[in-house]
């Protein structure tokens, strides 16, 4: 299990020789994971998990049909199993499909996580040590009920071997490296329960063990512990209508609701409808709609270094690249792989991603990332008279067509005549995506853009979860609709 | 749903079945390899599945997933550790990947310390659970869906086959649950957001139940329609139809309310219950119900699971779910719970409102088929949010008037199945969760509608 399957010529030659070369399309994608979970919580450690995952799926698009098939036998009679499965996948949906259109791309290249520190540098001992040491620092009063520090490896090798009856070969091969630091602590006081958390959700990335110093995973347990205990006293959030500056890390969720699954090519042809939803962007919207203010930028960047999603292929094969989904708040492209651009006829990207080797891939964000602007975070604070600034996202929740929308933050701060006055607990707003943007008033510049990356978005019948990434200043927007919780 | 054969057969560690065969032997051969006093215990999961994705009554994707994972834990005294592997379903692949496993997690035990909360079933109770029906070719259940979609716009996910768990251990227990199902999630949509959602699931596939399940989408679409209206934010009576009321349970569920662990960290939604005595509704009766489940009635560190957890009686709190980890911790025992603590099994006792006649307790006010993306506005006060999705109606004199487009609501637990909680039907259905993270799921609920004279809705 210590030398990597992806690097094995024999597995290759077995694979590449099961692919079949009379269809109109044939892929074998392998897959093989090998992850380390370590985990303290209050101070005891917890069960260490170490998961290896090997397996190969098989699709074929042959005579308007597409078939795929899973299968974790790697041996010549489990292959081609698995290639008479998709087989007759192809045979049985011949005729019956939303899509003739196959992937087209049979490219040939490789992506590799970029590594400063190997993880193996810091050894199991100085793991689970620094991990003990995070907890003490988390457990400082009675009134914290519970808090835990944790750290996820991940390596995910891949290999996507393409071919067709006209004699195309790809061959693609991506090295991830994924790294999850993540630390919560909980404070108590009768019916007063607050929770303040770091990493999880936002602060996790590709790389080695400098991704913990990329984040500041050894600076946060005390600042998060001291904020639990501040929100048990700090005031309920005012209700009402006023500004509100969303720190990165509470706009990682506002991109993702509101931009990245609207503007998802699968949801708006409807794959989607079933489970995740619609959407209420329509195709005519693109290259007209002011979907935000003129300060909205975003792209869709997998080439961003250490990002949690950047990648040099998706999982059709097509070349990654960064583009424009909005320019000046007009909203130019969709995030759709090479079929859903073929069924829509729209611009897209290569954004069509697999959960794993037992999954086919659908339309995902990458890295979704809203572009700096020219305003100080502290020029955007002081321009405030009357308003909130959120951080951390702990509630989402949105319509089937991503529009209305409501968020919770698990931190707030109060923002009155410019300053900030102190925290207020239990902030939430709600809005319109399609009005919200148009109400960016503010984005603040590079010195407060933070890439960031989200582990857990789900989507897909069937299922799927993937990671995300997003990067983002912070953001002012004006006249929002603000609450606080009951009191 | 019809049930096909069951068996639970106490004692005998299994009926020659291929999945549980090869378990019962990798487990067999692997404590034969245990050092000194070492203790393993084994998890199997794993489906043979076929899934067929439909968009507009055509086919998206189609295929097959055939996977079995195997998790173990390497108990030396109250030292541990675990890990998983991916089985090839090769023996001498799948030896090789779990002595690689072992020998990696013995040297990872000289890291770590005694475990105070370990705990794991040392007295070996084996069972057996094995339930098969007559389900469709895949290609003969493509032509049923797609006939059936004809002229319509069919979105949604077929998925049928086998699925399976197992449970096993070094001191020589066995337990095996398999069930082979089908399961169709999908909506007949009309127009945008505007669709009746259904589901159609069971062990034995049946045309006549299938057609009925389609008859019954149809009017609903019919119903659809009319001109939707859009209602102000404000408060309405509602009734919660069982899907609508199963999201609000969930999130419950999922986020501890009925879970020790979460209780004992004051983490639990329902805080106010614990802390200040507040109630729900005395018609709230709620229990993790395992024996009228579909889930396993065993859990990862070999406990079994009592039929019945009372976790709500008469609006007050019962009892919680334990984890083998969380009685350590704690100082109860156990009941058997998952890791997670939340229920799989999840009933709440019918009332008194006849179903066939909701419309008529309804009179005025909304019909919520389906809530949907619940979550919470203030977690400790157990306020949540949610949106309306699918068939919502209102209903004037208990006739429908016109679908509702989508409303956001935002109101806490103590209303809804508090105070404002009129009654609950008399009949509860049995909702089969169609979810496939990671794998089928096996949990699900049995849940009656909910009259509430109240919700606020705030968008």
């Amino acid at each position: 299990m210590t030398d990597l399957l992806i690097e094995s010529t024999a597995l290759e030659d077995r694979l590449r020789s099961v692919l079949p070369s009379d269809v109109d399309y044939a892929s074998v994608r392998l897959v093989d994971e090998r992850s380390e979970h370590l985990r303290v919580r209050r101070n005891q450690l917890e069960p260490m998990f170490t998961e290896f995952d090997t397996g190969v799926m098989i699709t074929i698009w042959n005579a308007g049909g597409l078939g795929y098939a899973a299968t974790t036998d790697l041996s010549e009679p489990g292959l081609a199993a698995a290639v008479d499965r998709a087989r007759y996948w192809a045979g049985v949906t011949a005729g019956a499909m939303v899509t003739t259109a196959a992937p087209v791309s049979h490219a040939v290249g490789t992506y590799v996580s970029p590594v400063e520190v190997t993880w193996d540098t810091l050894p199991l001992n100085d793991r689970l040590e620094l991990l003990q040491q995070q907890s003490r620092l988390l457990g400082i009063d009675d009134r914290i009920v519970n808090w835990g520090a944790s750290l996820v490896r991940r390596d995910v090798d891949q290999l996507l071997l393409t071919g067709s009856r006209n004699g195309d070969a790809g061959r693609i091969e991506q090295r991830f490296r994924f790294v999850y630091p993540s630390l919560n602590a909980t404070a108590n006081e009768g019916t007063n329960t607050q929770t303040r958390t770091f990493g999880g959700e936002a602060f996790c990335g590709q790389g080695g063990a400098e991704v913990l110093g990329r984040y500041g995973f050894g600076d946060a347990a005390t600042r998060i512990a001291e904020q639990s205990l501040e929100l048990l006293t700090a005031p309920n959030c005012p209700t009402g209508v006023m500004d509100v500056l969303l720190a990165p890390d509470q706009m990682i969720l506002q991109i993702h609701e509101s931009i990245g699954h609207p503007l998802e090519l699968d949801r708006i042809l409807g794959d989607e409808r079933n489970y995740a939803g619609t959407s209420f962007v329509t195709p005519d919207m693109f290259g007209t709609y002011q979907y935000g203010s003129e300060l909205l930028n975003v792209t869709f960047d997998p080439t961003v270094p250490g990002q949690l999603a950047s990648y040099g292929f998706d999982d059709d094969g097509t070349p990654a690249e960064r583009q424009h989904l909005i320019e000046n708040g007009i909203l130019v492209r969709g995030l759709g792989g090479a079929v859903s651009q073929e069924r829509s006829g729209l611009p897209g990207v290569a954004n069509s991603r697999a959960q794993n080797w037992n999954r086919p891939p659908i339309d995902r964000m990458a890295n979704l990332n809203v572009e700096p602007g020219e305003s100080t975070a502290d020029e955007l604070i002081a321009s405030i008279e009357d308003g909130v600034y959120l951080h951390t996202n702990n509630s989402w929740s949105i319509d089937d067509s991503r529009n209305k929308f409501q968020f919770g933050c698990e931190y707030g701060q109060r923002i009155e005549n410019g300053e900030i006055v102190g925290a207020v607990r239990n902030p939430g707003y709600r809005g319109i995506s399609s009005t919200f943007w148009r109400s960016l008033t503010g984005v603040a510049d590079r010195d407060s853009f933070t890439v960031m990356g989200t582990p857990n978005c789900g989507k897909g019948e069937l299922n799927q979860v993937i990671g995300t990434g997003h990067a983002s200043p912070a953001c002012r927007f004006s006249n929002i609709e603000v609450f606080g919780g009951e009191q | 749903m019809s049930a096909g054969t069951t068996s639970v057969v106490p004692g005998d560690p299994g009926s020659g079945n291929q999945d549980q065969t090869y378990f019962d032997e990798l487990v067999t051969a692997a404590t034969a390899t245990l050092v000194g006093d070492e203790v393993l215990l084994a998890n199997i999961s794993g489906e043979r599945t076929d899934f067929i994705r439909l968009n507009n009554s055509e086919v998206r994707q189609a295929g097959s997933v055939d996977q079995r994972t195997l998790a173990v834990d390497l108990v030396e005294g109250q030292r541990h550790t675990s890990g998983s592997v991916r089985l090839s379903g090769d023996r001498s692949v799948d030896d090789a990947r779990l002595a690689t496993l072992l020998s990696q997690l013995r040297d990872q035990r000289a890291f770590v310390a005694d475990d105070p909360f370990l705990l794991y079933n040392t007295e070996p109770v084996s069972t057996e659970r094995i339930e098969r029906g007559s389900i469709p070719e895949p290609d003969a259940a493509l032509a049923e869906i797609r006939s059936a979609g004809k002229g319509r716009d069919l979105v949604g996910i077929y998925a049928s086959g086998a699925t399976f768990q197992g449970f096993a251990n070094s001191l020589g227990q066995r337990n095996w649950f398999e069930s082979s199902t089908f399961n169709l999630d999908w909506c007949f949509y009309l127009r945008a957001d505007k669709a009746a959602k259904n589901l159609y699931a069971g062990f034995d596939w049946d045309d006549d139940a299938f057609a009925a399940k389609v008859d019954w989408s149809a009017r609903q679409v019919t119903a659809l329609e009319r001109e939707p209206i859009s209602l102000s934010p404000g408060d309405y009576r509602t009734y919660l139809a069982p899907r609508a009321l199963e999201e609000l349970m969930q999130l419950l569920s999922y986020s501890g309310a009925f879970g020790i662990r979460a209780h004992e960290t004051k983490q639990t939604p329902l805080l106010k219950m614990l802390v200040e005595g507040t109630t729900l509704s005395p018609l709230v009766n709620i229990s993790e119900d395992t024996a009228h489940g579909v889930a396993p009635n065993f859990q990862s560190a070999g406990f079994l699971r009592p039929d019945e957890v009372p976790l709500i009686v008469g609006g007050a709190y019962a009892e919680t779910l334990v984890s083998p980890r969380s009685a350590q911790e704690f100082g109860v025992p156990t009941n058997g719970a998952i890791g997670h603590e939340y229920p799989q099994s999840l009933a709440i006792k019918p009332g008194t409102v006849p179903s066939d006649s909701v419309g008529e307790a309804l009179g005025s006010g909304l019909f919520v088929g389906n809530l949907w993306y619940t979550n919470f506005s203030d977690q400790a006060a157990c306020r949540t949010t949610g949106m309306t999705r699918f068939a919502t109606f209102w209903m004037d004199d208990g006739e429908i008037v016109a679908p509702v487009n989508v409303l956001r609501f935002d109101d806490t637990a103590y209303h809804l199945l508090g105070e404002h909680l009129e009654g609950l039907t008399d009949t509860a259905e049995v909702l089969l969760d169609a979810s496939s993270y990671e794998r089928r799921s096996t949990d699900s609920a049995r849940l009656p509608g909910a009259l509430v004279g109240a919700m606020r809705f705030v968008l």
